[in-house]
């Protein structure tokens, strides 16, 4: 595992290292005094993780976190505990470090991220029980990883800063965006046919012009989704 | 008053003398700019700024073992960010008892 630490205070970025030496297969690949050189960095550079501080001058770590497309794990760390029940409402921060920090609590926090990891891409499991993870989703809520199975979503839907993903059971209300959960889906089983709706192919009861019909409920299509709605049908 | 020590450093670096001297080395270059730019936005009036340099020199005050500092620069940083600046002289003072110690840790 690779990662990166942005901290604008250099004794902070060099205890982050230190502590990482001790950990085995984590590599320091990076250090940088602001985010927005980090944010360069991982244009061009696939990391793992990253050790972020919150509070930097111009351009704060949540600011960070905010702007990053695909973010890698985040750790966070800082001198003020006050910032964590914020941080956690971000999906790609793991786990959130006060400083000055332990070795026995960073390395907890090395091993979250690793399950983390691991949850997404189950590597180190056979051939079936790989396909059955990829069925799966997992979605943080009150800080627990909440399984859902991916043919049990009718739909998706955006509601403001969350999404709502309705299943045969039940609704799931998640802080995130539809671009992001779009990316954890099958392409071939799930369609965003609206802005605001993403769709479970396999649940559609029937289309009319505008519309489709999920189990019970209308979903509107947009004009600029039909195209590819209609290119997906096994029309007679 | 409460002195500061370097039990935390030298819990993380163990054996690494190359580290403890690296992080003591960054310790002394770095400390007294982050006094100085405190002193300077104190001295022109700009507490907003100043509790920026204080959320900033309190990892320092705790990675000295500084408990009672650090629990005090906490009640400055928030006072500055109101534009308070009454415990300026208590915060100096802890300042001047680091970079006394600073100055003088031997490697």
């Amino acid at each position: 595992m690779n990662c990166i630490i942005i901290d604008d205070e250099a004794t902070a970025r060099a205890i982050v290292a230190q502590l990482c030496s001790s950990v085995d297969d984590l590599q320091v690949v990076g250090e940088f005094d602001s985010a927005i050189e980090g944010i360069k960095f991982l244009n061009h550079q696939d990391i793992d993780l990253v050790f972020l501080d919150i509070h930097m001058p111009g351009f704060s770590g949540i600011d960070f976190v905010q702007t990053l497309q695909n973010a890698p794990k985040i750790v966070l760390t800082t001198s003020d505990p006050n910032f964590a029940i914020e941080a956690y409402e971000y999906e790609s921060v793991i786990d959130y470090l006060v400083k000055p920090i332990t070795t026995e609590r960073f390395k907890k926090a090395v091993k979250k991220v690793r399950n983390s990891i691991r949850t997404i891409h189950p590597g180190n499991s056979d051939q079936g029980e790989q396909e059955n993870r990829k069925n799966d989703l997992y979605i943080n809520i009150d800080r627990r990883l909440i399984k859902i199975e991916m043919p049990s979503i009718q739909v998706i839907e955006a509601k403001g800063d969350y999404i709502e993903i309705k299943t045969d059971d039940t609704v799931h209300r998640v802080h995130t965006t539809l671009k992001k959960i779009r990316e954890k889906l099958p392409e071939q089983q799930f369609l965003q046919i609206h802005r605001s709706f993403i769709i479970n192919f396999d649940r559609i009861v029937d289309i009319e012009d505008n519309s489709v019909l999920i189990e019970k409920q209308v979903i509107p299509i947009s004009r600029s989704n039909r195209p590819e709605l209609m290119r997906r049908l096994n029309l007679l | 008053m409460e002195q500061p020590n370097l039990n935390y450093i030298v819990e993380l670096a163990g054996n690494d003398k190359v580290f403890k001297k690296k992080f003591i080395d960054i310790l002394k270059c770095e400390f007294p700019n982050e006094k100085k730019e405190f002193l300077d936005n104190l001295n022109n009036n700009m507490p907003r700024a100043a509790s920026l340099n204080v959320h900033k020199i309190k990892h320092k005050i705790s990675v000295l073992g500084l408990e009672h500092g650090y629990e005090r620069a906490s009640v400055f940083e928030e006072e500055l960010r109101d534009g308070i600046t009454s415990m300026a002289e208590e915060f100096i003072a802890i300042l001047e008892c680091m970079d006394h110690f600073i100055k003088n840790i031997k490697v």
